[in-house]
């Protein structure tokens, strides 16, 4: 029988708790097991694939609900931490806790960076609010910056955007991706495509032979950093296999979008650059990360993938699309291989390198998309056709994303070295009606701010520089007499302060208050340069070392 | 060797070494506050606090994560190092909480902010103040402190691999949770209070270091370096004492725990001043009959006793000793020891009994918990100790750990384990028919096998391993008889044949025992889920084959390490507090070694020697009782009333004594039927030397006074020992250690003095691992019992169609005489509790939260019911911890005939829903 509990017995207790009717935290019950099978049947021992698997859930439901996670945390023998962490690091995500309401409506994202607030996304995002049924967020860059305003209706990105457009969109609940035209494989092939990876594979052409020849030619990376290709593909070369390849689609510097032009109109000029860099580098597999803006890529690399396999030229490499989630940071290539693990997108301390140790540990080639385009280029055609470009003494061709007041916006495929001034006039119709060109940022958001007066420097590595800025992606936006430069810099601090990882102090703090400091009237500017100083020298990566950049511009240049 | 400049002078550093390092031991401190300097922290560098400066580098570096280099210059005190770690604290300054109203004023963020001078911040304060949770019962949590450094969580997942605290969000909403943001108090937390040490800020605080505005209060002045009570872990920790209580605990580097404790370590202590505590020496009162059933209110004893003076108490036990042995001989007496207490105490208890007594009917909890192990592991080869300790699994290739739940029951060794997984790649098994939720995301195989079939499982391992040739035969050659009888006997045990039997699969059983004997190092932890039954040594002699077989014993990261309960049954038993052995493991019956202890210990109360005749064990001495064999009983620290299993049958017996002394903290269910009571010492008030389980001999050193009228437990022991006829004048433990230490040569070079100066000191010789070179028995070679598939002593039928099995829950020790005292462990678990099967319930009707009855042959209780997937569909689970629903008034009292020990782990019982309140009993 029981016996009483004595009186005065702590089980009493003054926190008047209850003993638990099941094992701490949170329990997913067997219908909750039941419902996440009816979605996906997760593989507990890949980890990695944490982020595809939540994507496979949004997509269904629309939203994260709480209980499918935990049961996907259960069945993947993940902690909920861990499950949780990722799952509220990414944009893309809507985690919805029991007694929360999930999103109504279709998800609207409505750009807010630089190109689309200048094309009037703010008065656009106020006109869809009216819509019935929808759910508009802003969001940052998504690539479309030649076509401003633009906006995401579920997985439909329109550009230029109107409310008009958008209303019948929404009338018809457009929200699957629209495949433009692009060379497919068929005529990528008939063209003589993969013609110099068969040479590759057929010893005709060797490995060293290419490596020689982007070395010659001086290619440097794309993706923002300009490290020499031929370098980084020699590293490999001396690590011990297995060698993996990452492939960097995560383009989300605001003003670029070279890289959707490129998935876009030529994949397979890229496929053919990313096979041959598996080939050389002997890398046992290849993962792209494609940023989730992309939608329309991502439908298209799926289908040339197939592709690919189909026609027998994967050849047992094991290649793996990735969806990004919406995280800027992603773009940083040690926090792309953490996305890519599953995990958030934090940038990791170097060194160790990402060719010694990068994805799953193992060594890793990573390069830009647009890189392994020029890499295919370059072995098919030599290194004397890339250096036959260029101009003001620089070599080679670059694509310039031109965005802002200029008549022609676009992806410019242009010598390396030409200046802003010259892009303008030669390849973009000049500026736009009623815009004199007043300033311009040489490389999307980080790479600072020029005016007009310093729009005769050459746009290439190294070049910039001594003004404190840099060329990066070679995002150019272009602005006017009518834009307020501290406005613009303030949007893109906003920008940094949401897309910051918010590992290190310097960048996580450093962006918040940046951002709240240049949105007084009156600019604190010992206090700005301090804080700039402290950002630049002791930020774990290059986000919240560049993110002062178009601060300090409009303090040095924009008095 | 590494060189470089630092602060332009040329210093040295090993390779992976970091400037934070050479720095800090050269005598330059850095500020830090994400890194941490104690064992097993990550450096992270995410603060940005330790910035330097490196020529020719374009940014700054962190000194705590970034390696030193040959040629490197450093500068740890450049304007520009100086004025970015400045600006570091200025930045996360401005949203903490003032100081005046600082969680905690003196934590390490105050402390460095104010050396380098920055004590405002020009920024705008951030808009959004996350709230304070409270949640949790033993800390609290005030996150407008944190500063996103993430201790916590590197200490919650990748130190203590808990992995309850997360960083969710992003940028400046980067923010610290539990689980999916969930209460702490409501998270799968298990109040291991790593994150709550590891915190730089206060964010993360005991909630008995502030006030109910989160507010800091003073803190302790005075620390007292000590051990923890509760396992067989054994880890140190320091007491923070203030107004003689302690305030908080704080582990320490100890060789065992490495800075961690769990939540009963840290937590668990505020039971030394319940005001159930005993304070005053108690006598029964004239004319209160004893009843086996009789109930005494432990917040009011003098329904049954007064209080008395020393003098009287003590004489009156004696007395009633003294009338016995001279009335009935010395076989009508025993005493039960206590693994709680120190070596000292135990030591001189089992002295007292056998000399002061004159029997060796002496004998304390480790017949309930490993004493099947340790018949099997002598008599296979020579020694009970562990083989290597259990931080010897970080150097382990295959982990295995049967029938033992050690994040449960041992959840700072656990610790360990998740750490040779995560760190290491470790593969580690678990086989108990229970799933481990603390190990699950740990273990790469778990196998679930039917309660009761052990050696099943096990013969078909040894099977496999002997015909696939995968024994080690120039290991066996060299240490091992035998094995051709093991061959013979476990011939026809293929997985195929037992896999009916345990429930594995056949392949499951292959690919594991490959696993293991083929693994470079292979290690072996068991627990009471091997021990606690009838074919308990069976069980254990299954493990030794394996083991042997193999060769997996004897170096690192290999060995048979059976975990240790109570914090000193390893010391208790060496200390000779076991019915068969004097200290040391010397048999009684062997006349030359009882005439050694003779010449040390001198004569007996009678004059005469040691008796020659075995004692009795703790089931046996119950049943004499009852036989009316044994007739008074001196208990030091001992339950038996519900530690015992059927329990009414022991506490009829003890209800039944002519004279029971109880020596106890509290008015426990056994001091109920006590003629006397005697208040004695909580372990914070103690000094004394505890052995744990990987034999290390370990210093406590009191932190508290005596409450009341309470006495030092060895104090009494000799006072009884002074009335009992012998001499005794010890003045202080280290007199009784220096006479154990005279008569035990595994404590040779351990002196007293020596333990005070490194805390602790492990047998034999500091060797960690032992048995390289063979086994300490007559022939240096281990010897192989095959065992033989037996079937519990009471298997499931109609009436009984479940299996009832019985262990702890992670916040209560043992009988919870001390924890469910302690007030924050109490209120994570404050109910009695079975558990169920999801499935079983449905079966049944029943839903979480009923009171459900589960009754055996030998009686009923009536706990709460609790859903648990991890129980086995058929068994139910019922912690002992709880008088209110006593688990061992059900359980069975057949012994394992070797190791005496009774099956807690296995009964037929029947699950039913309970009447309504008021209508049962």
């Amino acid at each position: 029988m029981n016996q009483s509990v004595p009186s005065g017995s702590p089980a009493t207790g003054r926190f008047g708790r209850k003993g638990r009717v099941q094992p701490r935290g949170r329990q997913a019950d067997e219908a909750d097991h039941a419902a996440l099978r009816e979605i996906l049947v997760p593989d507990a021992a890949r980890r990695d694939l944490l982020i595809e698997y939540l994507h496979r859930i949004q997509d269904a439901r629309g939203h994260l609900p709480a209980r499918l996670l935990v049961a996907l945390a259960e069945a993947m023998c993940l902690p909920l931490a861990e499950v949780y962490e990722t799952a509220t690091f990414y944009a893309h995500f809507d985690f919805v806790d029991d007694d929360e309401v999930p999103p109504q409506g279709v998800t609207v994202r409505v750009c807010d960076s630089l190109s689309c607030a200048m094309a009037g996304a703010d008065a656009l995002a106020e006109q869809l609010g009216q819509l019935d049924d929808v759910r508009v967020l802003r969001a940052p860059c998504m690539g479309q910056c030649d076509r401003a305003p633009c906006v995401a209706y579920g997985r439909n990105v329109v550009a230029p955007a109107s409310a008009a457009a958008l209303a019948e969109i929404h009338r018809r609940r457009e929200v699957q991706p629209v495949l433009p035209r692009y060379r497919t494989f068929e005529r990528y092939r008939a063209e003589g495509g993969y013609g110099t990876l068969e040479r590759l594979r057929d010893g005709r052409l060797t490995g060293d032979a290419v490596i020689a020849g982007l070395d010659a030619a001086g290619l440097r990376g794309m993706g923002g950093a300009g490290f020499p290709t031929a370098r980084k593909w020699r590293s490999l070369l001396q690590q011990p296999k297995p060698r993996l390849l990452a492939v960097n689609a995560d383009e989300g510097e605001p003003g670029t979008f070279k890289d959707r032009h490129f998935l876009e109109s030529d994949p397979h000029g890229f496929l053919e650059g990313m096979l041959i860099a598996a080939q050389v580098i002997e890398a046992e597999a290849a993962y792209i990360y494609l940023r989730d803006e992309y939608p329309a890529a991502h439908a298209i690399l799926t289908a040339e993938l197939q592709a690919l396999e189909t026609a027998g030229l994967l050849q047992g490499l094991h290649v793996e699309l990735r969806r990004g989630a919406g995280a800027y940071i992603c773009g940083e290539e040690s926090a792309m291989l953490e996305s890519i693990e599953g995990r958030r997108g934090l940038p990791r301390h170097k060194p160790p390198f990402p060719s010694e140790a990068g994805l799953f540990g193992r060594p890793t080639l990573i390069n830009n998309v647009e890189t392994l385009y020029w890499a295919a280029r370059i072995a098919e055609k030599g290194s004397a056709w890339w250096l036959g470009h260029g101009r003001n003494g620089a070599k080679g061709l670059r694509s310039y994303s031109v965005s802002g007041r200029v008549r022609e916006p676009g992806v410019k495929i242009a010598p390396a070295g030409i200046t802003a001034r010259e892009l303008i006039e030669e390849y973009c119709g000049g500026m736009a009606d009623g815009h004199r060109f007043a300033a311009y940022l040489p490389g999307g958001a980080s790479g600072g701010i020029l005016p007009a007066s310093m729009a005769d420097i050459p746009l290439d590595f190294g070049q910039l520089e001594k003004h404190g800025c840099f060329i990066g992606s070679a995002a150019v936006i272009v602005l006017s007499d009518r834009d307020d430069v501290r406005q613009a810099a303030l949007n893109l601090m906003r920008f940094f302060r949401h897309e910051s990882c918010g590992q290190c102090t310097p960048c996580r703090l450093g962006t918040e208050k940046a951002a709240a400091l240049m949105a007084e009237q009156t600019w604190d500017e010992p206090l700005l340069r301090d804080l700039a100083q402290v950002m630049r020298d002791a930020s774990i990566c290059g986000l919240g070392q560049a993110a002062p950049n178009p601060l300090l511009s409009v303090l040095e240049r924009f008095r | 060797m590494i060189r470089f400049l630092l602060d332009g002078r040329e210093v040295e550093a090993q390779p992976g070494e970091t400037i934070w390092q050479v720095a800090q031991r050269l005598g330059t401190d850095i500020p830090h506050l994400c890194h941490t300097p104690q064992h097993g922290y990550r450096a992270d560098g995410n603060c940005r606090a330790c910035m330097v400066e490196i020529e020719g580098e374009r940014v700054l570096a962190p000194s705590c994560k970034r390696a030193a280099t040959d040629g490197m210059v450093v500068r740890t005190a450049s304007e520009r190092a100086k004025r970015a770690r400045e600006l570091v604290f200025e930045l996360l300054l401005t949203d903490q909480p003032p100081r005046d109203q600082a969680h905690d004023a003196d934590s390490g963020f105050w402390r460095w902010a104010e050396r380098i001078g920055v004590t405002e911040s020009r920024f705008p304060a951030c808009e959004t103040v996350p709230a304070p949770d409270r949640s949790h019962p033993a800390m609290a949590v005030n996150l407008d402190a944190c500063i996103q450094c993430n201790l916590c969580v590197r200490a919650c997942r990748e130190v203590q691999g808990n992995d309850v605290i997360g960083m969710a969000f992003r940028g400046h909403h980067a923010e610290i949770v539990f689980d999916f943001a969930d209460p702490m108090g409501d998270s799968t937390c298990v109040a291991c209070g790593e994150c709550v040490q590891a915190c730089p800020t206060g964010a993360l605080l005991p909630s008995t270091l502030v006030d109910e505005r989160n507010v800091g209060v003073p803190k302790a002045a005075t620390a007292v370096d000590s051990l923890c009570p509760f396992c067989g872990v054994g880890c140190q920790l320091t007491f923070h004492v203030k107004d003689d209580r302690i305030q908080y605990v704080t582990g320490r580097d100890g060789p065992a725990n490495r800075g961690r404790l769990c939540v009963k370590g840290r937590f668990g202590f505020d039971y030394v001043q319940h005001p159930h505590r005993l304070t005053k020496p108690l006598i029964r009162k004239d004319g209160v009959p004893k009843r086996g059933d009789d109930i005494v209110d432990p917040a009011n004893p003098f329904t049954h006793f007064r209080e008395a003076g020393w003098e009287e108490a003590l004489e009156l036990a004696a007395a009633g000793l003294r009338r016995i042995r001279d009335g009935h001989g010395p076989s009508a007496l025993a005493g039960f020891g206590s693994a709680k207490g120190s070596n000292e105490e135990a030591y001189l208890f089992q002295k007292l009994v056998r000399l002061g007594f004159g029997t060796n009917n002496v004998d304390h909890c480790t017949r309930l918990c490993h004493a099947s192990s340790v018949a099997a592991l002598m008599e296979g080869i020579g020694s009970a100790a562990v083989s290597a300790p259990f931080a010897a699994a970080m150097d382990a290739e295959v982990i295995v750990v049967i029938g033992a739940n050690p994040t449960i029951n041992h959840p700072v060794a656990a610790t360990f384990i998740k750490n040779a997984v995560r760190q290491k790649g470790a593969k580690l098994i678990v086989m108990d028919p229970r799933g481990q939720a603390g190990l699950a995301r740990y273990a790469t195989h778990q196998l679930r096998f039917k309660p009761g079939t052990d050696v099943a499982l096990l013969n078909a391992m040894l099977h496999v391993i002997i015909a696939e040739g995968l024994s080690n035969p120039a290991y066996i050659q060299r240490f091992v008889d035998g094995f051709p009888d093991l061959e013979e006997a476990v011939q026809r045990s293929t997985p195929e044949a037992m896999a009916p039997l345990c429930g594995i699969a056949p392949d499951v059983i292959r690919e594991v025992a490959r696993l293991y004997a083929t693994s470079k190092a292979s290690i072996i932890f068991w627990g009471m889920g091997v021990s606690q039954h009838v074919h308990g040594t069976d069980n254990a002699r299954c493990l030794i084959a394996l083991s042997l077989i193999t060769g997996q014993v004897g170096r690192p990261g290999t060995g048979l390490h059976p975990l240790r309960g109570q914090n000193n049954v390893q010391g208790a038993s060496d200390a000779g507090l076991i019915p068969m052995v004097l200290p040391d493991y010397q048999p009684v019956e062997d006349a030359a070694k009882r005439q050694a202890f003779e010449a040390v210990w001198g004569a007996s109360y009678a004059g005469g020697g040691l008796d020659p005749k075995r004692g009795l064990t703790v089931v046996e001495i119950m049943n004499a009782i009852l036989a009316g064999e044994i007739r008074g009983m001196y208990i030091m620290g001992e339950n038996p009333a519900m530690s015992d299993p059927d329990a009414a049958h022991a506490r009829e017996a003890l209800a039944s004594l002519e004279h029971l002394v109880v020596q106890d903290i509290f008015l426990t269910e056994t001091a109920f039927h006590a003629d006397v009571i005697l208040p004695a010492s909580a372990l914070p008030e103690k000094t004394g030397s505890f052995t744990n389980t990987d034999r290390r001999v370990q210093l406590a050193r009191a932190a508290l006074p005596l409450p009341g009228g309470a006495r030092q437990d060895w104090e009494l022991v000799q006072a009884i020992a002074q009335r009992m006829g012998l001499g005794w004048r010890y003045t202080h433990p280290r007199e009784v250690y220096a006479e154990m230490a005279s008569v035990m040569p595994s404590l040779a070079g351990i002196s007293w003095e020596r333990l005070e100066r490194e805390g602790a000191a492990t047998y034999p010789q500091g060797r960690e691992v032992i048995f390289g070179d063979g086994f300490p028995t007559a022939t240096g070679r281990g010897r192989i019992v095959p065992a033989a598939v037996t079937p519990p002593a009471e298997l499931p039928d109609d009436d009984y169609p479940f299996v009832l099995s019985t262990g702890r829950l992670l916040e209560h020790w043992h009988t919870g005489a001390m924890t469910r005292r302690a007030t924050q462990l109490d209120a994570l678990e404050p109910e009695a509790i079975a558990m169920l099967h999801p499935r079983d319930m449905a079966r049944l009707g029943l839903q979480p939260g009923d009171r459900i009855r589960v009754s055996t042959r030998r009686g009923a209780i009536e706990p709460k019911l609790r859903a648990d997937r991890d129980v086995a569909e058929g068994m139910v689970f019922i912690p002992f911890a709880f008088a209110e629903a006593a688990a061992n008034l059900l359980t069975n009292p057949q012994l394992d005939p070797f190791g005496k020990i009774p099956e807690f782990k296995f009964c037929a019982a029947r699950v039913e829903k309970a009447e309504p309140a008021g209508a049962a009993d």
